[in-house]
């Protein structure tokens, strides 16, 4: 194992000291890498220090992890393999997005859209193809102040979420018409605690990381669970948890993650087993634990609330359409099939991502995507995000040691905690349990945090932790429970549903568009540096297939908007005006890939005006009621959703002319169009 | 007659072997041994990493030794474990694309195309070009070490390769 010269434990970063950033910085920027293949971490120790940059470089993840812990605010970024022997990239993306919330950049030989996905959906920051060049490097200094700028915004988004939490409280499962006032008044109160937040920070850039460790977080979920899932507001909790340093905004972007965290987890369990008329028992069946059941009680609860035309809506505003009946109909035995969980599949197993890349989009819903049509794919699956990404993370309780899910355990059946609540909907949920199994169902279910929007979610979700202190994100775990994607500001829910419904059905023209430019940009390097070798090849007679480097820079066209999508808007803007050789609208090959050319220009062109027009308006359509709750709730996810569905809908040949609600709370102002 | 101090002669010989160098490297790119990303390694190397592309080349020589011998282990087995075999490929197809080894990268990315069909005679004959070029891309790039060598100890400096693609 190798260790670098370990100076970035008590070096001050230059980030840290002062208002002002460093005239040095980015230098003397700490990172942290983490490479099994001995060569690799030497050229880019070695690339990285030519940056200027203070260097750590570990062959395991485990060694990383722990010397992430033992240095709280060691780091700045950290750069990681996907596949390592002892545990896999994306896991210990997670941890660390989970416990020091810095920013993780994903490196790998491999350019496979799914697999860069899976970077997207678990919050890494970027994605760089190896071989990494050091132009790349050089630039990675701009995810540690974007990600400290996020983490200022989610503070202030914080106060909405908030409001719109007990507003949604309020709320019944019909009851939307007050959501005109309650959004003015989130408004309110948002800019009433934008002032204290302001005052709390005294620039955008000094932002006192706080490190979320076992025991602080314990702290939390003591809190919040002694307030009450209800009313677990950051202010509450933070005079609750009375920990000198803390403050207001970091228990607020905690607390939204978290609840993030429980959504997934509810969306997971909804997933595992089969949802038919012997559901719990099959349950039981499967998973062997009370508890599991609880929460898939729970979920299904949620699930069983979506009312069938509120899915209705859902996906023909997506689509575009009048309100159809809800379009998902299969029969049941085809829900078993969508619904039964392959543990194999989605568990971490190491350097194994080729079985999520293989399998068909069960990522998000198993078997969906195979009996519906990609339109309908895209809609459950913009819905489900944060259900479908627990699915991506859980694996099956029985399969794994899951340690979250053993906490659950510990606490009393779900069954009972939601019978406790007070809810009325409560003890609905095992009649809902059966009824929703029915075509529309599973729609329903996936839908079902969306759609109902009010208490219920609410509710349901957050009985689940109520338990149990211990039901905390496994900080300590070394056994790789994925938790749950805490970083993740993207929706996770862009995984593979399109990827096979767009990509595969519907080849290159699926997302591409400026994203491009942002992580496929080592690889147009590459491409262009390779692509020149191609005579060398050929007058030596070498086999060798130049269509190859085409299919993974196509690849990485398609899946980097999805990076882009992650990193949100201000990294759209930065995409575009950083990467010269890859603007929008200028020719990248000049080799004469006519097919790239077009696609690239024509798409991302278009893409760029959806992302300004009808992203915006599809999240107004899509939600048109709770919008102004939900948006606070799930504003960042749904900047993704959106841009899905904008992407989609440029495949589809559904225009923004289609929808005609203005909205504007989006502030989209950075991208240049 | 043309007298040569030894001085000059040195020179000379500094020169030629310059040359010989330059030469040679220029010959792998345009083989295809070499791609850009060893020019990166180059330019990495200066005063205060004199040796590093060594470093680098002699581990890269060891992983993938031990790389080629895990596949052929796998690739032995009754039973063959795809995913295993993958990702050693997947392995070597980052180093060797980190060390811009182009022509070892090409043949692991035709390789593990097979890996993912399960083919096992592909896979084989696969995993023997592999090796081949492994063998060959070492040769040179042992051959271009001990030049660069060579000039060191003759008081010369490497000249620096420029290419432009």
């Amino acid at each position: 194992m190798n260790l670098g010269s370990g100076k970035g434990s008590t070096s001050s970063s230059p980030l840290k000291t002062g208002d002002v950033v460093s005239d040095q910085f980015p230098a003397g920027l700490r990172v942290m890498v983490v490479d099994d293949d001995p060569t690799c971490l030497r050229i880019l120790e070695r690339m990285l220090r030519a940056c200027l940059y203070e260097v750590t470089k570990c062959k395991r993840a485990e060694v990383a992890l722990s010397l992430l812990r033992e240095n709280k605010n060691g780091f700045d970024i950290v750069l990681s393999d996907v596949h390592m022997p002892d545990m896999d990239g994306f896991k210990l993306l997670e941890h660390i997005g989970l416990e020091m919330d810095l920013p993780v950049i994903m490196m790998s030989a491999d350019d496979g859209k799914s697999v860069v996905m899976k970077g997207v959906t678990h919050g890494a920051c970027d994605y760089l193809i190896k071989p990494v060049r050091i132009e790349a490097l050089k630039n990675i200094w701009q995810h540690v102040i974007r990600k400290r700028k996020n983490g200022l915004k989610d503070a202030e988004q914080s106060g909405s979420v908030e409001e719109g939490d007990r507003l949604l409280k309020g709320c019944d499962d019909g009851d939307y018409s007050s959501s005109v006032n309650e959004g003015k008044g989130s408004k309110k109160r948002r800019d009433e605690e934008e002032e204290g937040d302001e005052r709390d920070d005294s620039s955008t850039l000094k932002k006192p990381r706080v490190v979320w460790s076992v025991e602080l977080h314990q702290q939390f979920m003591a809190s919040v669970n002694q307030l009450g899932i209800d009313k677990a507001v950051p202010k509450k909790i933070l005079e609750l948890m009375n920990v000198p340093g803390l403050t207001r905004e970091n228990v607020a972007s905690h607390l939204q993650k978290y609840r993030l965290y429980l959504r997934r987890l509810s969306g997971v369990s909804l997933q595992q087993g089969n949802l038919t008329n012997s559901f719990i028992s099959s349950q039981e069946a499967t998973f062997g634990a009370t508890s599991i059941n609880g929460i898939d009680l729970q979920t299904l609860s949620v699930a069983g609330q979506l009312p069938a035309q509120s899915l209705a809506k859902l996906q023909a505003a997506a689509l575009g359409r009048t309100t159809a009946k809800a379009g998902v109909s299969m029969p049941l035995s085809d829900q078993k099939n969508l619904f039964s969980f392959e543990s194999p599949r989605l568990r971490f197993a190491e350097g194994s991502l080729h079985h999520l890349s293989n399998s068909k989009p069960m990522n998000l819903l198993h078997g969906i995507p195979t009996n519906m049509e990609p339109k309908q794919l895209v809609t459950l699956h913009q819905s489900t995000q944060t259900l479908g990404n627990l699915n991506m993370r859980v694996s099956t309780p029985a399969a794994q040691n899951n340690p979250l899910l053993m906490q659950m355990a510990q606490s009393q059946p779900r069954g009972q905690i939601l019978s406790e609540n007070a809810d009325s909907h409560a003890t609905r949920f095992p009649s809902s349990l059966v009824q929703p199994i029915v075509p529309n169902s599973i729609s329903n279910g996936v839908l079902g945090n969306r759609i109902t929007g009010s208490s219920n979610i609410t509710s349901a979700y957050n009985t689940v932790p109520q338990n149990s202190s211990l039901l905390s994100f496994p900080i300590n775990q070394t056994n790789e429970m994925p938790v749950g994607n805490f970083p993740l500001r993207s929706t996770p829910g862009i995984t593979s549903i399109p990827t096979k419904a767009m990509f595969h059905e519907e080849g290159t023209s699926g997302i591409t568009g400026p994203g491009g430019f942002v992580s496929s940009y080592d690889m147009f390097n590459e491409l262009h540096h390779q692509k020149s070798h191609d005579w060398d090849l050929t007058s030596t007679g070498i086999t060798y297939d130049s269509s190859q480097h085409a299919n993974p820079l196509q690849g990485n066209i398609d899946v980097s908007p999805s990076v882009l999508v992650h990193q949100g808007f201000p990294c759209l803007q930065q995409s575009v005006q950083t990467r010269d050789s890859t603007s929008i609208g200028k020719p990248l090959f000049s080799t004469g890939e006519a097919i790239h050319q077009s696609n690239l220009q024509n798409v991302s062109q278009q893409h760029l005006n959806n992302l300004v027009d009808s992203s915006v308006r599809v999240k107004a359509e899509t939600f048109p009621d709770p919008s102004s709750q939900i948006n606070n709730l799930f504003s960042d996810q749904y900047g993704q959703e959106d841009l899905v569905t904008a992407f989609l809908k440029q495949q589809e040949g559904v225009g923004p002319s289609d929808h005609d609600l203005d909205f504007d709370g989006y502030s989209l102002d950075n991208i240049p169009v | 007659m043309l007298v040569l101090c030894e001085g000059q002669r040195q020179n000379m010989e500094v020169d030629q072997m310059q040359r010989q160098y330059l030469d040679y490297t220029k010959s792998l790119f345009l083989e295809g041994f070499l791609d850009g990303q060893f020019l990166q390694l180059q330019q990495l190397q200066d005063e205060n990493n004199p040796d590093f592309v060594v470093e680098v080349v002699s581990l890269f020589f060891e992983d993938s030794e031990r790389l080629l011998n895990d596949l052929t282990f796998s690739l032995e087995q009754k039973t063959i474990d795809f995913k295993k075999v993958d990702a050693h490929v997947h392995q070597l197809k980052g180093s060797s694309s980190s060390i811009g080894a182009q022509r070892v990268k090409n043949c692991c990315i035709a390789f593990r195309n097979f890996c993912e069909e399960q083919n096992i005679d592909a896979c084989l004959s696969c995993l023997q070009q592999v090796k081949q070029e492994y063998c060959h891309v070492k040769n040179k790039l042992e051959t271009l070490i001990r030049l660069e060598q060579q000039i060191v100890a003759a008081g010369g400096s490497i000249p620096v390769m420029e290419f432009s693609f």
